[in-house]
């Protein structure tokens, strides 16, 4: 009876190794690495210096315009995400004919496993002086600058993280109980308050998780502000490239990059409260 | 609301279509389509840099998803086994590596190997007999891993989902005739959670050839199509780009639909 279970275990921990070595190695060190950079100092010629300061942290400000640009159009992005989202996912879940419902779904699901440098491109392309502009100057519009512009990387954003953000609503008004809604008109609600206070409530566990998700990977994003907002409206991702393969500032590129993860924490937690204490959490699948 | 998302589809796919247009196009520029060509297309695939950078990234992806779907699967089924505790540890370590930006992956995988390799190096150095001893760089092996990592939680969530809806009651019967575990895992379980992972290995080669921050910041000396892609559009935009950006559009959306395909498959055949 003992050997078994010793076996029992032993053939667990096979089976969980692969994976823990992986974690530990290649998430858990690393993090542990900038860390320590974070609080370190950069040597004279470029490199790290062991240190105990708080000087990279204290320096954050000399990259105010890359915090300032992320956290306003990250947020910015992930709403104008949720106004173009939502009703996508409602028409899926419950307007859309039962035979179309999966193929539209597909269609969703693709964009989102598609290259998103390629899809950048696409806009590029399109915003760029021989597209849109090109087209314009035909009809006497001349001079319109559409590309390195804020608005086309809210544009970018809202193109790219679209699929993230549907999926999740369309996953919690799928789940919605149908006889709520029939039980909401049958006590004789209004379409639109039964719509306020039941479908949206019910799928406000959905909308925070895919606010949470588009927001915290728009914190970290760097393709989108590169190729459509060119060197006029960079990210805090555009600041980390530049300090850790340009200018070499390891320490303060780290401190940069804690802050950055610490943010991200700070509006999963938020998230999470919201969507619990509105009803139960809910689990979502990515594919 | 109809027309609201019908609108929303011809957003998504609008952009990607013109794309695909004009690669097509016998002119260089986009304004104005002047004919059909595949010259582009010829371009492309006579460009040595460009062919180099793809034969990497199809070594790249195809490596790391297959690590990534043996790693990945075993951790599921490894789950399965342990108490509530490290289960939850598990979930929370595989939801951080799938959350985390893609920019703070690359650079504190970065961080790490560049600090790991300088004391390892001169270690091996030391004892190694002739004087060119190996030297761990980063490459081929460092993308690899930083890929690897996002993979196998994708792995893992995927084939989890699958195997929290096994039928236990096929597993029970299985051992109450006698099998040996060993054999209910290869006629029980792996058949009805291998979907799941042909489906997790498609999307994680999927991540891993379309990834370009990551590889930005751990690719050493060596380029991916993405870095190369990135680095011809800065360049300039040229109908090349659009010819490229077809053939891996076209790839993903294959090997997504094949995915999906795989993972709507309820009952696999006997």
């Amino acid at each position: 009876m003992r050997r078994s279970l010793f076996r029992k275990n032993l053939v667990t921990a096979l089976l969980l190794a692969p994976a823990t070595l992986w974690l530990v190695v290649f998430l858990v060190l690393p993090f542990v690495a900038i860390a320590i950079f974070s609080v370190g100092e950069r040597a004279p010629e470029g490199g790290y210096q062991a240190a105990l300061t708080l000087a990279q942290y204290a320096n954050l400000p000399a990259r105010a315009t890359a915090f300032w640009n992320t956290m306003v159009l990250a947020p910015a992005g992930a709403l104008a995400c949720l106004l173009v989202a939502y009703p996508v996912a409602y028409y899926l879940a419950l307007r859309a004919p039962q035979r179309w419902r999966l193929i539209l779904l597909a269609l969703i699901v693709i964009p989102f496993w598609t290259s998103l440098l390629m899809r950048t491109y696409a806009w590029m392309y399109i915003l760029g002086g021989r597209g849109i502009p090109a087209l314009l100057a035909y009809v006497g519009i001349e001079d319109l600058r559409l590309i390195n512009t804020p608005g086309a990387v809210l544009l970018g954003i809202v193109y790219g993280y679209l699929p993230l953000m549907i999926l999740p609503i369309y996953v919690s008004l799928e789940r919605l109980d149908r006889r709520l809604l029939e039980a909401s008109a049958d006590l004789g609600a209004t379409p639109l308050s039964t719509f306020l206070g039941v479908t949206l409530r019910l799928s406000l566990p959905g909308v925070m998780t895919g606010f949470s998700l588009v927001m915290i990977l728009l914190l970290g994003e760097y393709l989108i502000p590169t190729l459509l907002g060119g060197g006029k409206v960079f990210f805090i991702g555009n600041a980390l490239v530049d300090l850790f393969l340009q200018s070499r500032n390891w320490p303060f590129g780290s401190a940069i990059a804690i802050t950055l993860v610490l943010v991200s924490v700070v509006v999963l937690i938020v998230a999470n409260r919201i969507s619990t204490r509105l009803s139960g959490a809910r689990r979502v699948d990515l594919i | 609301m109809r027309a609201f998302v019908v609108a929303v589809f011809a957003f998504l796919y609008l952009p990607i279509a013109l794309v695909v247009l004009f690669s097509f196009n016998a002119g260089h520029h986009a304004s104005e389509f002047t004919g059909f060509s595949v010259q582009w297309y010829g371009k492309a695939l006579s460009n040595p840099f460009l062919v180099e950078a793809l034969k990497n990234s199809l070594f790249i992806a195809t490596t790391s998803a297959l690590l990534a779907a043996f790693c990945g699967t075993a951790a599921a089924l490894g789950l399965q086994r342990v108490g509530a505790r490290t289960r939850a540890l598990f979930d929370a370590l595989l939801g951080a590596a799938i959350v985390v930006p893609g920019v703070v992956i690359g650079i504190s995988t970065l961080v790490a190997l560049v600090q790991l390799f300088a004391v390892v190096n001169p270690f091996l150095a030391s004892l190694w007999p002739t004087d060119q001893p190996p030297r761990l760089s980063l490459g081929y092996g460092s993308i690899i891993a930083a890929h690897g990592l996002f993979s196998m939680a994708l792995v893992t969530m995927i084939v989890g989902t699958r195997l929290a809806s096994l039928d236990r009651n096929l597993v029970e019967a299985s051992s109450d005739l006698y099998a040996t575990p060993l054999t209910t895992f290869r006629s029980i379980v792996l058949p009805q959670i291998m979907p799941a992972v042909i489906a997790g290995f498609l999307l994680a080669f999927t991540f891993s050839f379309d990834d370009f921050i990551i590889a930005f910041f751990v690719a050493g000396a060596q380029t991916t199509l993405p870095i190369y892609v990135f680095a011809s559009i800065r360049r300039g935009v040229t109908p090349e780009i659009n010819a490229i950006a077809t053939i891996v559009l076209c790839a993903s959306v294959l090997l997504v639909l094949l995915a999906q395909w795989q993972l709507g498959r309820r009952k696999p055949s006997p």
